[in-house]
């Protein structure tokens, strides 16, 4: 891999990872005595583990010219291998939740493996180490292949892959020792979200220096998804993080906002990171392997504009509906409500518009598990966004709120859409990739399909059933005008559910490994000739110098 | 200018661009889209007009219909209160005794002290009250306070060791860690203590221990726990010669409390509850030791 890189941009990775590990040693040094020192050490460990990589390959020859007008792919396998690296990992973590809450004995007495310690390993696992690696590595596919420009340069994308892996070990290791900031989605604390700023900087700059070469006269729908994505996922870091640390040598630090501001500010934040992160990025997924797969021209190029236009409007206003009922104004909670409940129209017109595009291709989904579970991410976006419009209405969600309906409309998201878009994405993506003509077992993929669809299923239903049942109990009233169930009469009416919840979860980790061992299977099979690799380059047959433009 | 073809399937026109082989159709927006977009934001703007909405410098936006969430909090209270208030001035104004026996109260007793023991009281308790290591049954065993429901409100209102001034005091003393008895001595009054109750039958080997273990017990134990060791509920000491232990009557528990004394802890639940509500909560706890009386039962 080392390989791919000039002698110049080997200097330059030498360089930064130099200054890494001065950090890594700096803030072992001022955060002694503090666990700062601890992420001091790991920070150093890293990057020393990285220039072990660089070094070992610092001597190969330098790349061909030639190369340079080939896509630059290597960062893109190596994020699909970590992601489904962290998927695997950070699903297990949610099954050991999961049965933590039916059996809250399997701590061991051990503090970090406490319910408060292992659930943000869990969501921030598969959000940002699972999701967010699958985004970086499809996003760089995808911006090549519909810009037919290759990548910049061959150091900014390893530094971005490389640098944001770090925040997750960072965020990951910190939840095991108890550091957080207390903020839902956005828990690591401040030196580690000023690691982010700069990373998510160079990702960005990534993509706008790309598109500015790209030599294809529109910029197709996925790559605004993309941008969206990564711009308003900035924004939102940077403002929900605004914190000062106790002092340079802490790792505790103290939020910005108080109070109401907090809490508005932190849920602006992480309703969000759902729409941007979890919805935006994942539709760039969507638009661009879909119809690749279903080899179907997108349905409309009118609704995706609607669509989008909608979407990326109307999300940021309603993330009060996290707080309805609650000390924030009234006023704020109504504006919330209505453009939760607009928004439904845009989503739905993704969905469909996803759903649409199929017609012609229903064969396909018949008869290709990848291709199907494609078209259940699709199916589960419509049904996670009408639960969400649904439960952002006021009356609706005094039901619903601080519920377990509330995880389980999370997780018809995360499992049923996000997920299944991923892993169809994956499957779709690894032969590509790795230059196969197949993956290794077909056979497999199918198993995987029904292993997740029944797994989101049980799920689903499970947190339904017992958020309903638990809002409920919360607000019965006896003949006499007072509370007919107590909190623990509650709890044992939950537990059925708990248990079944932990199966569900159990199903679904189980696809994941099915996943994640046919991806490896594929990868290890020896590579055949691939006749169509010629097929996958960025330009023309070369004009003179063409190279020099590609590569600079 | 890219020119778009006919797509065969849909018989849609694409809008002639490409992306890797990815085309796109210039399908117009469905006519649904459109009815649920212009339906949807028009609800939207009508919800807006009549609920409190758009914020304007200082102020904001009552809205036409002059919903106020905190004054509708306010009077779902009142109307709560309203609805209780017959029943509950009855439990607030007559005597417990009377109350008990009330055909027509207790039921509401039973009803409502299963939510407020449920909420406070079972996670030390146990849900019917039966106690757990360290929190004693308060369904059956003898309380260590007094078990009349006047007695049992009091010790809910004021705490076991707990934060309120006029809180109940009770220390049983660590013998062994202090110093006052040396281990051999703390062995036979656990070897005394425990044949009180006929834990341990009285044999040859043990004949000795027990001895020395009454001669110690009078030394030491009898100014809480009473010549007869029978207790003193004046300062919370338990009965040794019953069978209901707290934190058991095993040689190795009952060492441990000697060894390393106790020092039990209830909440001051009159810093947190309405008097009502303890009065409430004694009755159901009265009720509860009642039924099991009545069943039979002695909680063991």
């Amino acid at each position: 891999m080392v390989a791919q890189l000039t002698a110049l941009e080997r200097t330059y990775a030498a360089i930064i990872l130099v200054v890494v590990i001065c950090v890594g040693v700096a803030m072992a040094v001022v955060g002694r005595g503090d666990l700062l020192a601890v992420h001091g050490w790991i920070v150093a460990a890293y990057g020393m583990a990285v220039m072990v990589v660089l070094l070992r390959g610092i001597d190969a020859s330098e790349p061909w010219e030639e190369r340079f007008r080939e896509y630059y792919d290597d960062p893109t396998r190596v994020g699909i291998i970590l992601s489904l690296i962290w998927g695997v990992i950070a699903m297990a973590v949610g099954v050991w939740v999961a049965a933590l809450l039916a059996w809250p004995d399997l701590t061991f007495d051990a503090a970090w493996a406490s319910f408060g310690r292992l659930r943000p390993v869990h969501t921030s696992g598969v959000i940002f180490g699972f999701g967010g690696n699958a985004l970086i590595a499809t996003s760089f596919h995808v911006l090549q292949r519909t810009t037919r420009a290759r990548l910049p340069d061959q150091l900014s994308p390893w530094f971005v892959l490389l640098g944001y892996n770090l925040f997750c070990v960072m965020a990951a290791t910190g939840y095991f020792m108890g550091m957080t900031q207390s903020k839902e989605y956005a828990e690591p604390e401040w030196y580690a979200d000023l690691w982010l700023v700069v990373v998510w900087v160079v990702y960005f700059l990534i993509y706008i220096r790309t598109l500015a070469r790209r030599r294809e006269p529109h910029i197709y729908v996925a790559n605004w998804y993309y941008m969206a994505f990564i711009l308003v996922v900035a924004i939102l870091h940077i403002v929900n993080n605004l914190a000062v640390p106790v002092s340079i040598g802490h790792a505790k630090s103290y939020a910005l906002f108080s109070g109401v501001q907090d809490a508005m500010t932190q849920w602006w934040y992480g309703h969000n990171a759902v729409a941007f992160f979890l919805t935006a990025g994942f539709l760039g997924m969507l638009y661009y392997y879909l119809p690749k797969r279903a080899g179907r021209p997108i349905y409309s190029y009118r609704m995706s504009i609607i669509s989008f236009w909608g979407i990326t409007f109307m999300y940021m206003w309603a993330g009060s509906h996290h707080l309805h009922y609650t000390a924030l104004p009234h006023w704020v909670q109504t504006l919330g409500m209505v453009f939760s409940l607009v928004l439904l129209v845009p989503s739905w017109a993704s969905a469909g518009n996803a759903l649409l595009t199929l017609n012609g291709a229903w064969h396909k989904v018949r008869d290709d598990a990848v291709l199907r579970f494609m078209m259940l991410a699709a199916i589960f976006y419509g049904i996670a966004t009408f639960e969400g419009s649904f439960m952002a209405i006021r009356a609706v969600n005094s039901l619903s709120h601080y519920t377990d309906w509330t995880v389980g409309h999370v997780h018809a998201g995360a499992l049923g859409w996000v997920a299944m878009i991923t892993f169809g994405s994956l499957y779709a993506l690894v032969p590509w990739m790795w230059k196969r003509p197949a993956l290794y077992s077909a056979k497999l993929v199918e198993v995987h399909f029904w292993l997740a669809l029944s797994g989101t299923v049980v799920y689903v239903f499970s947190m339904w059933n017992s958020g309903i049942i638990q809002g409920l109990m919360w607000r019965t009233y006896d003949q006499n005008g007072t509370l007919a169930y107590s909190f623990l009469d509650t709890l044992v009416a939950m537990h059925p559910y708990y248990i079944a919840r932990t199966f569900g979860g159990l199903l679904f980790l189980a696809g994941a490994v099915v996943a994640f061992y046919n991806v490896w299977m594929t990868i290890s099979r020896p590579a055949p000739i691939d006749e169509g690799a010629a097929a996958d380059l960025p330009v023309e047959p070369p004009a003179p110098r063409a190279w020099a433009q590609a590569g600079e | 200018m890219a020119v778009g073809e006919r797509d065969p399937v849909t018989g849609h026109m694409t809008t002639g661009h490409e992306w890797n082989g990815i085309k796109e159709l210039h399908t117009p927006v469905p006519k649904p889209v459109w009815f649920f977009l212009i339906a949807f934001t028009l609800f939207g703007v009508v919800w807006s007009l009549l609920m409190p909405s758009f914020p304007y410098g200082t102020g904001y936006f009552r809205g036409w219909l002059g919903v106020d969430q905190k004054q509708t909090v306010a009077k779902r209270l009142d109307e709560g209160a309203a609805e209780r208030a017959a029943w509950a001035a009855r439990i607030e104004s007559e005597d417990l005794a009377a109350i008990l026996t009330d055909a027509e109260l207790m039921p509401i007793i039973r009803e409502t002290g299963h939510t407020l023991f449920g909420d406070n009281c079972a996670a030390c308790h146990g849900v019917g009250g039966s106690g757990n290591g360290g929190y004693p049954n308060i369904a059956a065993a003898p309380m260590l306070w007094g078990d009349d429901p006047a007695t049992i409100a009091e010790t809910i209102r004021v705490g076991i060791n707990g934060s309120d001034p006029e809180t109940r005091v009770s220390q049983m003393m660590a013998f062994g860690r202090d110093q006052v008895l040396e281990r051999p001595a703390v062995l036979q009054l656990v070897t005394y203590v425990r044949s009180l109750s006929g834990l341990e039958e009285q044999t040859e080997e043990n004949a000795a221990a027990i001895a020395a273990g009454r001669e110690l017990f009078a030394q030491n134990c009898i100014a809480c726990h009473g010549q007869d060791a029978k207790g003193l509920k004046e300062v919370g000491a338990p009965d040794l010669t019953d069978h209901f232990w707290i934190y058991g009557g095993g040689r190795e528990a009952v060492y441990q409390s000697i060894y390393g004394g106790r020092q039990g802890h209830m909440p001051s639940w009159g810093l947190r509850l309405s008097p009502l509500d303890i009065k409430i909560l004694a009755l159901y706890v009265a009720d509860l030791r009642e039924q099991q009386h009545a069943a039979g039962g002695d909680g063991t």
